[in-house]
């Protein structure tokens, strides 16, 4: 978990560098903002994961000398196979074509992507997350 | 159905002087972790196995691969003879536009972090499956819905795309190219970008937080630590490409003048948006594929890679300096900083210079073997090799404002992206194949594949390179017997159909081992990762058991407990073994 924020840190802090070198020699706006904004994308789960890493005891991954009976026990709960990512898949395939031939495949797209919605909801609380 | 998966038991391996050299199938796989979901059809629809969906991924992007390879080679027909009218050049233009933006977009990125990462990745990482598994569904059917309306647009009255891959502002506003063609082509640019973004996220998650007891973040294979770096290049770069074709559908559609002088707008923020994405994107699609020969190259050296963590920090530093060269795809603007990018893009000939002396170092005194992944590899080695170096030339501003747009940089892109994407590429999918499919591909038909692709290749694009520095530029459809390029597009022409041809082999091949399949074992090459621990294909969730993983290749020490290097400081057995071990050597 540290090592994962002090990578985002990183990455960020070097865009937040390169940002700052480049506003003051080239003086253009549309770089500086995506340099920042790819800054502010490394900082911000960077500082969440450093923050949390003090509060947390190590993950097993990241023990150098853990065996699979340090992670015994549930790993997480996967979903088995499920309709809704392809019916949502569609909806947005759909919702695309909308905005190319026309609103009358609004409908479509909307039920396609609504029953796909409300269908992976459902399919969540079955399931029974862990 | 959710299903709770718990972690994998340990085996412990033999000591050293036992049975050596195989995977340890006989400890029960399947079984218990079966999947009882749909078969056939509804299975390939409904599945959030990261397996089936790296395999539908793979599908996927390769045919979309011979797609475009096939209008390639209309493109070199055409331009095998001055004046030649085999296709219009509306036609020309649109043919171009779709094979780079198939090739670039559908087939380079989603085969290597679609495909070969989503399968491979969770298995090197000892993970039950990607983090996010419906999320991992979606990315694939919103990439297949993508992919199918970028190739469907050829349909569609007004034809395609024609205004090359870039689509630069203003020759791809609603005056210059209007038509349907063109709108299918930016929102299939949308639903991509968002399949990729959730893979990226996917891929990240995974190797952060499914990583398998043991396996530290320096100890995950160079694969997936390529694969970690290239998922956060997609999240910095292809929110910008997102945003970048809505406001440009904005133009088109709803009256905006973001990119139109007419309207206050700056036409070149265009380049700006989608270059802050392009650049990055290249390195999208370099980084897998130097991972992937970073993996195969030690297995057919039969050494432990040479400079594990320089290797990171090399991909590492490819990445940041990556996102900071993007306008050297712009240096004939005139608006842009030439020292800046250009100091930042040749900066980035240290980090791959450091992956070439490693590789190098890595081949370095080991028992090399020639088969299919390695000769696929070493032809990688050679043609990125050139494509940098003539990639360092066009990072200096005198030299690109001669070459900007001649033959001179298509040669230059095509020797970079083939040597990664079907060179490394191909290297990885014959690689991993046999533990994907569970059957070998043949050898003989392999290296027939590799020298064909390999001599057309060189034969392809040395001509391009010397008839753009005589002046030729890029889309053109025809040009003039008095300018005296003829013999060296028809030689061009020529290779494109040798590399045409070698991949005829590679289809008998696939054929071939569906009709005589000659079963793999679960590690055919003797590989370290722990992708070779686990039966060929894998079972449903992975793993039942798993090795103690004490370095970046647990297998190879599970399998070979007589070489077995240690780096766990915390491990006095087997420290005290690996002090023997160095002192007997050195």
């Amino acid at each position: 978990m540290r090592i994962s924020g002090t990578f985002l840190a990183a990455i960020g802090f070097f865009f937040g560098v390169i940002a700052l070198i480049y506003w003051f020699t080239a003086y253009e706006d549309a770089g500086f903002l995506m340099l920042i904004g790819s800054a502010i994308l490394g900082l911000l789960p960077g500082g969440y994961y450093l923050w949390w890493s003090r509060r947390m005891r190590p993950l097993e991954g990241d023990v150098d000398d853990a065996d699979m009976s340090d992670g015994a026990g549930v790993i997480d709960a996967f979903p088995g196979s499920s309709i809704w990512p392809f019916l949502l898949g569609m909806g947005a395939l759909f919702a695309a074509l909308t905005f190319i031939f026309g609103l009358w495949l609004a409908p479509i797209a909307a039920a396609l992507g609504l029953s796909a919605v409300i269908g992976g909801v459902i399919e969540s609380r079955r399931g029974g997350a862990v | 159905m959710t299903t709770t998966v718990e972690t994998p038991e340990l085996i412990e391996p033999e000591e050293p002087g036992g049975p050596d050299g195989h995977g340890p199938s006989d400890h029960g796989h399947g079984g218990e972790h079966a999947e009882h979901g749909p078969t056939g059809l509804l299975k390939w629809l409904t599945s959030t196995d990261h397996k089936v969906i790296g395999k539908s991924y793979m599908i996927t992007s390769l045919v979309t691969f011979f797609i475009s390879g096939a209008m390639a080679l209309v493109i070199r027909a055409q331009l095998a003879n001055p004046t030649s009218s085999l296709v219009n050049f509306q036609t020309y233009n649109e043919l171009f536009t779709m094979h780079g933006s198939l090739m670039l977009y559908l087939f380079a990125g989603p085969f290597a972090f679609g495909g070969l990462a989503n399968y491979i990745v969770p298995l090197q990482v000892g993970a039950p499956d990607m983090a996010y598994p419906r999320l991992n569904a979606l990315s694939y059917w919103l990439y297949l819905g993508g992919a199918s309306m970028m190739t469907l647009s050829f349909v569609v009255a007004g034809g395609a795309a024609s205004f090359g891959w870039v689509a630069y502002a203003p020759l791809s506003n609603s005056i210059n190219s209007p038509g349907a063609g063109t709108d299918m082509w930016l929102m299939s640019l949308g639903l991509t970008g968002f399949s990729a973004i959730f893979t990226g996220v996917n891929l990240v998650a995974t190797v952060f937080y499914l990583r398998a007891p043991g396996m530290t973040m320096f100890r995950i294979p160079i694969f997936s630590w390529n694969m970690l770096v290239t998922g956060i290049l997609i999240l910095i770069a292809f929110p910008v490409l997102f945003g970048a074709v809505v406001m440009l559908f904005c133009d088109r559609h709803f009256g905006t003048h973001i990119f139109s002088v007419q309207g206050g707008g700056v036409p070149v923020l265009w380049q700006h948006l989608f270059w802050f994405f392009g650049h990055p994107e290249v390195y999208i699609l370099a980084l897998p594929y130097f991972g992937i020969v970073t993996d195969i190259i030690p297995v057919f050296s039969r050494k432990p890679l040479f400079g594990y963590r320089g290797m990171v920090f090399a991909t590492l530093s490819i990445a940041a300096l990556s996102t900071g060269v993007w306008a050297h795809h712009m240096f004939t603007t005139g608006v842009v900083l030439l020292p800046f990018f250009s100091l930042l893009s040749y900066l980035i000939a240290i980090p791959t210079g450091i992956k070439f002396f490693n590789w190098v170092g890595t081949m370095w005194g080991g028992q090399l073997s020639f088969q299919t992944p390695m000769l696929f590899s070493i032809g990688f080695l050679f043609a990125f090799l050139m494509g940098g170096v003539t990639g360092v030339l066009l990072a200096s501003p005198p030299v690109d404002f001669m070459t900007h747009d001649t033959y001179f940089v298509v040669a230059h892109f095509h020797q970079v992206l083939i040597g990664t994407t079907v060179f490394a590429g191909f290297a990885g999918f014959y690689f991993w194949y046999p533990k994907m499919f569970g059957r070998m591909l043949n050898e003989r038909l392999g290296k027939i594949h590799f020298w064909l692709l390999f001599i057309g290749f060189w034969l392809t694009f040395i001509p391009q390179y010397i008839v753009g520095l005589k002046g030729m530029p890029r889309r053109v459809a025809d040009y003039l017997t008095s300018n005296g390029w003829t013999g060296l597009n028809q030689l061009s022409t020529v290779g494109a159909m040798v590399i045409g041809v070698s991949f005829l082999f590679f289809l008998v091949n696939l054929v071939q081992s569906w009709r005589k399949p000659v079963l793999a074992g679960d590690n055919p090459w003797d590989g370290g990762g722990l992708e070779w621990f686990t039966s060929s294909p894998p079972p449903h969730h992975n793993f039942t058991h798993l090795p103690p993983i004490r370095s970046e290749r647990p297998v190879w020490d599970y399998n070979h407990p007589e070489h077995r290097k240690d780096e766990s400081h915390g491990d006095k057995r087997h420290r005290e073994h690996e002090k023997e071990t160095v002192g007997a050597s050195s």
